[in-house]
């Protein structure tokens, strides 16, 4: 039993939705398309990335990843590009801006915020 | 100090509130007051159909649809009246010509031009993701984005939004 779970861990930390023909022959293509996936979230499924959906819109966006690498263009590009189209809910990590400045700094001005207090009382 | 934290609980609570009322599946469109993007493909006829085809055209609708989503066969018959008024163009995503023959005829074609989307890129270059969409584009800007089945009630919308000035 303790070795069935073992395995099963391994396998079901390996599974990622990339579907053979999908896979680029170039592996540094491949290992950089992979690196890209992992940052863009499927638009249609909550809160997974491209490369571990199985959805019809992650699986385009894989391969657009890809087509555009295989042109020869640099990840900023790539990002810059779905970027532009999806907007701040494609990427995992919005970038920083006036009016996303809250989501970022919120939680940092909560710990000092906190921690002061904490510190006061004793 | 006791109560600067219980405005923050409020706060916090009025957030999360309106946090609720929101659906966590529509994605805004980021085209919006944009130019629409450029395009080249090939359409339904077999000519080119491009971004210059819906430029220079005051207000048109722009229709993601597939033959195979039934949605948008919930949403045909609003595209048909829409068509009386305005131009309707339509993109086809990952179709092929033998089956949205037989589903126009059924239905009925409410579209000018029929592009032909048959790998999916172009739909990723308009932002969509998920059939059916719509765009309004008034002199090749993008004014409005419709995710989903245009119903009933969402004609008004349409309508105000496409009444020539």
């Amino acid at each position: 039993m303790i070795i069935f779970i073992f395995f099963m861990n391994i396998i079901l930390s390996e599974a990622i939705a990339i579907e053979p023909n999908e896979i680029l022959k170039n592996k540094e293509l491949e290992a950089q398309a992979r690196a890209i996936g992992k940052e863009l979230r499927c638009l249609v499924c909550q809160n997974e990335d491209i490369q571990n959906s199985n959805a019809d819109i992650a699986k385009d966006l894989r391969k657009i990843v890809r087509i555009k690498l295989e042109k020869g263009e640099s990840k900023e590009e790539i990002m810059d590009f779905i970027h532009s189209k999806y907007g701040d809910f494609v990427l995992f990590s919005p970038p920083l801006r006036l009016d996303t400045a809250g989501l970022w700094l919120l939680p940092i001005s909560f710990f000092i915020l906190l921690t002061f207090y904490f510190f006061r009382k004793r | 100090m006791k109560y600067f934290l219980l405005c923050v609980f409020f706060f916090c609570i009025y957030i999360l509130y309106e946090g609720l009322q929101k659906d966590p599946n529509l994605v805004p469109s980021n085209l919006i007051s944009k130019e629409i993007p450029e395009f080249s493909i090939e359409s339904l006829q077999g000519k080119n159909f491009t971004n210059v085809d819906l430029e220079n055209k005051g207000v048109v609708i722009l229709n993601f649809f597939a033959s195979w989503c039934p949605p948008c066969k919930i949403e045909h018959p609003q595209l048909l009246q829409l068509s009386k008024i305005i131009p309707v163009f339509g993109i086809a995503k990952k179709n092929k010509k033998k089956d949205l023959l037989p589903w126009l005829e059924e239905l009925g074609s409410p579209y000018e031009v029929i592009g032909m989307d048959h790998n999916g890129l172009q739909s990723i270059n308009w932002g969509v993701y998920g059939l059916p969409e719509t765009f309004i584009i008034q002199d090749g800007l993008v004014k409005y984005r419709h995710v989903g089945p245009i119903l009933e009630r969402d004609l008004e919308i349409f309508r105000n939004l496409t009444r020539k000035e």
